[in-house]
């Protein structure tokens, strides 16, 4: 059967056949369901990325495993931050953009026409380098995506945000205060909660951009072992400066330069004996 | 912070003078042994404090390198291969400083026909040639040499096991010399071990240029 994900973000005309009546029956119990038999939940096939003249991305193509944490590493200005994008169409507001190739999430080319936009961006959830929590109350901001994709049972956005909150291992630390302003949250708790509002819609991606950058190493680590605890259910990449980080956390570490992707491997590979010269000179701090 | 390539200059270069250090130790022992000159042989014994003191700094300074640089790939497998490298010079130390002491224990000198029999001169001129190997390839990151050390260490293995042989032959031939046979053949193991060890250096030569782990395989 084809999966929620598949049918949506195709925007199928018979989309009603099978998903619309779970929701408009009750969309707040409807389940994604995981792609079967595939090997990978993310590819990229000949990806280049230009922004009027200068070309961003060259010619990348990767394969990433579904339930695995991916680091993006290399230089300010490498392009790992464009091509981290490029999952959940970031970039598409940007002026000058274009982008050849192909994407595929669970099989689904996300650049072609019909893709609904909102349903990627509910699917692959994005968490960025500065806490940005809304000026709104802690249960206000899991709830908001909630709210926006129509569920209105209150007793279910309840129990939403309470999974989101223990999921994103905030949940202890908030309880009793969920009607207190986000704002009044020290900058880890923050990033926790944008990781709970992420997790709240129950995305199968969830994609980081320096998540950790802005935060103390106890707030760092919480969130490092949150990640490493979410990959039981999603997938994951990160982008990161911090080599350790990507060291300790991730499975599988790419490495760009200069919009290339320069190499592609285990993260154990990589940080012991990378293939290419040019990986080792970056982790080992000899330029970059 | 000091660059990352200069604090591996440094440890280089304490790891260049603990090879230096053990590799004196053994020919002081050799010749002390060989010879009987208990001068030597305590200054083998008096040496030993050196190396420790040594021994203690690399693993020291080895800690602090990897605590304050979080080495990875190329430096991590150099901070790792050192602290193996130091771990086995130091036992090197440990085989002269016993040689030495056997030396003293024994008073007197070896029969020159034993010493020859035994192939003394031919194992301790195979472990200077190993030494060497040794040497070239941690200064110069040379794979080819650091492997050539294999072989070796196979002559010193058959000396090694020729020996019991003479010595079980000889005993019976000459029983008043019964002490000096079992002294040549402890302190022929000591020669033994010696290379072994040195085997292991460049196991983990091996491992910090290439990535290649050698540990427990039969074919090098």
């Amino acid at each position: 059967m084809e999966s929620r994900f598949i049918s949506e973000i195709n925007g199928k005309k018979n989309y009603n056949n099978t998903m619309s009546a779970i929701m408009l029956k009750k969309p707040e119990d409807a389940k994604i369901e995981a792609p079967i038999d595939e090997k990978y939940k993310l590819q990229t096939k000949d990806v280049n990325v230009f922004y009027g003249d200068f070309q961003a991305i060259k010619d990348v193509s990767i394969n990433i495993k579904p339930k695995s944490i991916t680091a993006f590493i290399g230089p300010s200005g490498c392009g790992k931050s464009t091509f981290l994008r490029l999952f959940n169409r970031m970039n598409d507001y940007i002026e000058d953009f274009k982008m050849e190739g192909k994407i595929k999430i669970d099989d689904i080319n996300i650049y072609k026409n019909k893709i609904q936009l909102e349903q990627l961006r509910k699917e692959v959830g994005m968490v960025f380098q500065k806490p940005n929590p809304f000026p709104k109350s802690i249960f206000e901001n899991v709830a908001y995506g909630l709210k926006i994709q129509g569920i209105s049972t209150k007793k279910l956005i309840a129990d939403r945000v309470e999974k989101a909150l223990i999921q994103a291992d905030l949940w202890n630390e908030v309880k009793g205060n969920l009607n207190k302003s986000a704002l009044s949250l020290s900058g880890g708790q923050q990033q926790r909660l944008c990781i709970a509002r992420t997790l709240a819609v129950e995305p199968s991606v969830i994609l980081m951009d320096e998540p950790t950058s802005a935060l103390d190493p106890i707030s760092t680590s919480k969130i490092e072992e949150l990640i490493y605890q979410l990959k039981q259910d999603y997938t994951i990449i990160i982008v990161t400066h911090n080599m350790q980080q990507a060291a300790r956390i991730s499975d599988y570490t790419a490495f760009f330069y200069m919009g290339e992707l320069i190499e592609f491997d285990k993260t154990k590979k990589i940080f012991t004996n990378p293939e290419k010269k040019r990986t080792e000179n970056y982790i080992t701090g000899r330029f970059g | 912070m000091i660059n990352i390539d200069e604090q591996r200059v440094a440890l280089n270069k304490n790891g260049e003078e603990m090879l230096n250090l053990a590799h004196k130790q053994v020919q002081l022992a050799y010749e002390a042994f060989t010879a009987f000159d208990t001068d030597l042989a305590e200054e083998v014994l008096l040496k030993e404090n050196r190396i420790n003191a040594l021994d203690l700094r690399i693993e020291k300074d080895t800690d602090h390198f990897i605590a304050l640089y979080s080495p990875v790939a190329t430096d991590l497998r150099f901070a790792l291969a050192l602290l193996k490298i130091n771990y086995n010079l130091e036992r090197i130390g440990d085989q002269a400083f016993d040689i030495a002491n056997h030396t003293i224990d024994l008073n007197q000198k070896l029969v020159p026909e034993l010493v020859d029999r035994m192939q003394f001169k031919l194992m301790f001129e195979t472990l200077e040639s190993m030494f060497k190997d040794v040497e070239n390839a941690f200064l110069n990151e040379n794979l080819k040499v650091a492997r050539k050390v294999f072989k070796k260490d196979k002559i010193i293995n058959e000396i090694n096991t020729k020996a019991f042989d003479i010595v079980a032959e000889d005993a019976v031939k000459s029983p008043e010399l019964i002490r000096q046979y079992l002294m040549a053949l402890v302190v022929m193991k000591k020669f033994e071990k010696i290379g072994d060890l040195l085997k292991n250096i460049s196991e983990s030569i091996i491992y910090f240029v290439d990535a290649e782990i050698l540990k427990h395989k039969k074919k090098k």
